[in-house]
């Protein structure tokens, strides 16, 4: 079994958001770039999936040669060998092409990425992936299991879950439960250091989307107190006030 | 030239959130002096489609047959590119739901579109472009997207257009799937709806708890608020981690984003990561022990006290208030 995992390098969870002065470029000084949580959480699902040598894993990546540390993070988690398509990635659109480019020809027999990043969250990338190879695709799941040549994943609905199930090749989206998070031990990451990573060229392409400028949500006024022994007033606030109940 | 509109239904019923998507496409419609076309897939009745010209639709596209009775990315898109293309649609709007972003992406491709999701604005018009604000770095800023494609398609956010109804009547045409064989990879073995539990990505009202309610054991006191309010329950990410609630309920940056209109937050301190969650709620009340916790700085309302204390006055309040209102 091979199986492709699709890797994002985006800002720490942690980091507070700001923006150049025109407002058309991601402020990155000071700010630390990790492997997306939920990338690594698809992951480490295809690594309980290849447990005892019954596959490899595959990342691929879509930027520039900066990211390398989060592509090693990946192969010190347990991926066998990597690839980085060198070039911007400019929307999900031209992520998703490049990457089926490089994968149109190799037989993987899974393609997992995380449900979206946490810096653009278009949640895109799996289910065009799946358009552009002509394969079954499968949006934000939080179970997959292998019996076989079959796997049956567990998508989430709006108020509920549908099972499905799919043969052959497939793409699916992770989000977090998937799997358990794993931490890379010592051994990971001094194997990650060898371990193979393949630059390859981008494909140029049109882009159709472009960000034009960002913002910044515009902060609350002060907040309203509401003394604890006078719980009821909040109900008046939210009514009368508010306007929400 | 059209403004094509996608409407997801769940078993036979449009939802709240499709309306919104429709009203949203009928405004675009109306900017560009165009027509309304709904397109619904699966088993829905002749009252349900025609109900749609409530909300501005002129034409309702409708297409069953017996394998499209359940989501079906591969068939639905090629059904819904067919039927934009045979409409000469230039915007397809959908929903940015579970089904949607399953659905859109593969659209876009198919397309050849411009596809922005997590929209929560109108387009402004650029020529034959349209620019385009949408949520990004999970709820901590927006961005303005340019789209340049000859269609391109919008992926709504729940809760971020109301809808509004503007009746015309409205046509139903039955059309056959035009999905292909090859389409069909993919078999829904089951489908299981919490039919007593409010869908959090969509709720208006969320009542969110934290590790201030100390353990799982006390959740029946926000379980008592929300079933009071008609609130969806939600957690920090603490408490899923440790398993007191289930992942679903996780709302963070690295759970589910919501933009109720009243989001009441419990014993959760308020780091970054759950506010980015969170950011877009209309109306945001914190109950914490802790006057110094992050979260009353972002809040509207605040009340500083036990959580085990308060909630259950704040749910007997509620009842009060519903009980007379």
């Amino acid at each position: 079994m091979r199986i492709l995992v699709c890797i994002s390098n985006v800002p720490d969870t942690t980091t507070k958001i700001t923006f150049n002065s025109d407002n058309t470029e991601f402020n990155s000084s000071g700010v630390q770039f990790i492997l997306n949580p939920y990338d690594e959480v698809a992951l480490s699902k295809a690594i309980d999936l290849c447990e005892g040598g019954k596959g490899t894993i595959t990342v691929i990546h879509v930027g520039e040669a900066s990211t390398e540390p989060t592509i090693r993070k990946a192969l010190a988690i347990g991926a066998d060998d990597a690839v980085r398509i060198d070039a911007t990635p400019s929307d999900a659109y031209f992520v998703a092409y490049q990457i089926a480019a490089y994968a149109k020809d190799k037989n993987f027999d899974m393609i997992l990425t995380g449900r979206e990043s946490i810096d653009y969250n278009g949640a895109q990338v799996a289910a065009m992936l799946g358009e552009f190879l002509d394969l079954p695709s499968i949006s934000i799941i939080k179970k997959l299991d292998l019996n076989g040549n079959k796997a049956t994943l567990s998508r989430e609905i709006e108020g509920g879950k549908e099972i499905v199930e799919v043969e052959g090749p497939f793409v699916a989206s992770c989000a977090e439960g998937v799997a358990e998070w794993k931490i890379p031990n010592m051994r990971g990451i001094m194997s990650a250091r060898t371990k193979p990573l393949e630059v390859l060229a981008a494909q140029s392409l049109e882009t159709l989307s472009v960000v034009e400028k960002f913002e910044t949500p515009t902060p609350r006024g002060a907040v309203k107190m509401v003394d604890a022994a006078n719980v009821s007033q909040l109900v008046d606030l939210l009514h009368n006030e508010a306007k929400v109940i | 030239m059209s403004v094509l509109v996608y409407v997801e239904h769940a078993e036979g019923k449009f939802k709240k959130s499709t309306f919104e998507v429709v009203s949203y496409a009928k405004a675009i419609a109306l900017q560009l002096n165009t027509n309304l076309v709904a397109l619904a897939i699966g088993s829905l009745a002749a009252d349900q489609l025609s109900s749609l010209g409530t909300y501005g639709v002129q034409k309702v596209l409708h297409v069953n047959d017996a394998q499209l009775g359940t989501f079906n990315a591969q068939a639905y898109t090629s059904i819904l590119s067919d039927a934009a293309q045979k409409e000469g649609a230039t915007v397809v709007v959908l929903a940015n739901s579970f089904s949607g972003k399953g659905l859109a992406p593969r659209l876009a491709v198919r397309l050849k579109a411009g596809l922005a999701s997590g929209v929560v604005a109108l387009p402004t018009l650029l020529g034959a472009a349209l620019s385009v604000k949408r949520t990004a770095y999970s709820g901590k800023a927006f961005a303005h997207v340019k789209l340049s494609g000859a269609i391109n398609v919008l992926a709504l956010n729940a809760n971020a257009y109301p809808a509004s109804e503007q009746p015309v009547s409205a046509e139903v045409v039955s059309l056959t799937s035009t999905a292909k064989a090859s389409d069909f990879k993919i078999s829904v073995k089951e489908i299981v709806r919490a039919s007593d539990k409010i869908s959090l990505p969509e709720a208006d009202l969320v009542v969110s708890a934290g590790r201030g309610m100390k353990g799982p054991e006390n959740w029946h006191l926000i379980e008592d608020l929300a079933l009071s309010l008609g609130a969806a329950t939600a957690c920090s990410k603490p408490v899923s981690d440790a398993g007191w609630r289930p992942h679903e309920e996780h709302v963070g940056q690295t759970g589910i984003a919501v933009s109720p209109n009243l989001y009441i937050a419990v014993g959760i301190s308020g780091a970054i990561q759950h506010l980015a969650g969170v950011s877009s709620s209309k109306t945001i009340v914190v109950i914490n022990k802790d006057p110094e916790a992050p979260f009353f700085k972002v809040a509207d309302y605040g009340i500083v006290g036990d959580a085990m204390e308060i909630v259950p006055q704040l749910t007997a309040a509620m009842k009060a208030y519903t009980q007379n209102g």
